[in-house]
């Protein structure tokens, strides 16, 4: 437990730290990235879904492991189709 | 399979690290314009590890995950791909709300696959947590996704002692996540209520805020999404989930704290103060002189003669979905031998970066979009500043008057321009409800209508000498 807050902490300030600066530009991409990042809680429900201990966990489990993977695969999809959007100057053909 | 369980416990945890790295790396990535596909890239196959490791670890039944999983896989992947750019802010706050969802149940779930057995305070108070944090993302993110869509009303929906209810409310759903973990987890009824009652928050804290001020409500939002996968992992007691969590909740305050400063207001104002409803009180300074209408002829003359072109463009331009326009505007004019930029305030628009998206879309390069600290020193060389559905961002009231609720708050000031030209529909107050001197300026002229509609007029003028 000790350990797990230890970790939090640190990662939160982990955190503060890589991102202090970030051009507005990248603001909505690393909004919508770093939301697909935060369905790292479909590891908590492949978990719940999987262990097939209780019917009802089972069922809210599998109903979160659908949000998640909503989460992650929409979020790192349309992350990708926006970054690509951006281009530098000389890359585009005009 | 018949690895000893010591070994694939190593792997799996083994994975996690590694998915956790990849995180790191991911999220650092992200920062830089010409790394982020790569790190958002990384970041995914961070995530695929962790998924599979996940599988890999023994004792699972695959039948509902397999349909979860493509379930939601398959809903995902249709959205993403089908989604509009100028449904971005949508799509976002949807996606933020599935995050949050998922964390409350999978504190449920946990809860009931655990029923029964002794929770011990150190489960039992995240689980309290997830549900908390999960359901305000949840229904927060809805109720912005339905300000955004304009399903609902994007002004602020207030009534007397609003702020008190929803302390009280807040209050109530702390003290009944520590009576739950008090109980160590024995009390369903309590978790049930919690449920309930964390809904009600998330929609209760994000009624009163105003659609101008959404890109600082989305990007708390995505903090607390992170924040409840990070209270999950304390459930599961797994360290990706606290690391990936901490992560983007520092992210999302990071973006938060950039959007208030952008306005020079505090969080706190943001959340309670009902900024932008009807009751504004206005600025002290009197609006003096008549706004100049202008025709798209004339425009075209002004534009012709113009070496230097500034494109301000704010939430306007997302409606009238004009950044096509602008950029084949901008196009001419470059063609022309005009130098043309474009000037993105931080908050212009309904969530971070939202500008940018739009006219990335139109293919517009992105080195040519500045920030305010960047062009308003070059101001006074600029010929014509052309205003695209901004309003309060381009509102000299922040800078000289005092009694002015947007006072203080960075803005571009086109006004120091040589000549502006202000796209609009009409000349009605923007959404702080404050009248903008810049529209009555001597320098300032009008074009009056929808943006994408009086663009294309210019540009036919330019194509029709």
């Amino acid at each position: 437990m000790v350990l797990l807050l230890l970790i939090f902490v640190l990662s939160i300030f982990l955190g503060l730290e890589l991102i202090s600066k970030v051009p507005s530009q990248l603001h909505t991409p690393l909004m919508s990235g770093s939301n697909a990042i935060s369905g790292i809680t479909i590891v908590g429900a492949i978990i719940a879904a999987g262990s097939s201990e209780g019917s009802l966990g089972t069922i809210l489990g599998t109903a979160a492991l659908v949000a998640a993977a909503i989460n992650v695969v929409g979020g790192y999809l349309v992350t990708d189709r926006m970054l690509g959007m951006f281009k530098r100057k000389e890359k585009t053909d005009r | 399979m018949n690895v000893p369980e010591y070994l694939q416990t190593n792997f799996t945890n083994f994975s996690y690290i590694v998915a956790s790295i990849l995180f790191i790396i991911g999220l650092k990535m992200l920062g830089s314009a010409d790394t982020a596909r790569r790190g958002n890239f990384l970041s995914s196959m961070g995530m695929l590890l962790a998924v599979v490791a996940t599988l890999l670890s023994s004792g699972m039944s695959y039948h509902w995950i397999v349909v979860g999983i493509a379930v939601g896989g398959v809903i995902g992947t249709l959205a993403a791909r089908t989604v509009k750019m100028t449904g971005m802010p949508e799509m976002v706050a949807l996606f933020n709300g599935s995050g949050g969802v998922a964390s409350l149940l999978v504190g449920l779930a946990e809860y009931y696959n655990k029923e029964g057995t002794e929770m011990g305070i150190a489960i039992a108070l995240p689980t309290a947590l997830a549900v908390l944090i999960g359901g305000i993302t949840f229904t927060g993110s809805l109720v912005a996704y339905g300000k955004l869509a304009e399903r609902i009303t994007g002004k602020p929906i207030l009534f007397t002692g609003q702020n008190w209810v929803n302390l009280a409310l807040l209050f109530a759903a702390l003290a009944l996540a520590i009576a739950f973990a008090i109980q160590a987890g024995n009390a369903s009824v309590l978790l049930l209520v919690l449920v309930g009652l964390s809904l009600v928050l998330g929609v209760a804290v994000v009624i009163p805020i105003g659609g101008a001020d959404m890109p600082v409500v989305i990007a708390l939002l995505n903090s607390y999404s992170g924040l409840a996968a990070c209270a999950a992992g304390f459930i599961i007691q797994n360290n990706v989930l606290i690391v990936a969590g901490a992560l983007v909740g520092a992210s999302g305050l990071i973006l938060t704290s950039i959007m208030c400063k952008a306005m020079n207001r505090s969080l706190t104002n943001v959340l309670f103060s009902g900024f932008g409803s009807a009751v504004a009180s206005g600025g002290g300074e009197q609006v003096e002189g008549e706004a100049r209408p202008v025709s798209a002829e004339d425009t075209y003359y002004i534009l012709e003669a113009a070496r230097s072109v500034l494109f301000v463009p704010g939430y306007g331009m997302a409606v009238a979905q004009a950044q096509h326009a602008a950029e084949e505007l901008g196009q001419i004019l470059e063609g022309n031998g005009a130098e043309v930029n474009y000037g993105i305030h931080p908050v212009a628009g309904r969530m971070p970066g939202h500008m940018n998206v739009l006219l990335a879309e139109a293919n517009v390069p992105y080195e040519l979009l500045s920030e305010p600290e960047d062009v308003n020193p070059v101001m006074n060389t600029i010929d014509v500043a052309i205003v695209i559905g901004a309003n309060d961002v381009v509102n000299p009231a922040a800078r000289t008057d005092e009694a002015s609720p947007i006072y203080g708050m960075p803005i571009i000031n086109v006004d120091h321009a040589k000549t502006c030209i202000v796209l609009k529909r009409s000349l009605n107050p923007g959404f702080a409800g404050i009248q903008n001197a810049l529209f009555f300026s001597p320098n300032t002229r009008m074009l009056f209508g929808d943006a994408k509609a009086t663009l294309q007029a210019v540009i036919s003028e330019f194509k029709d000498r």
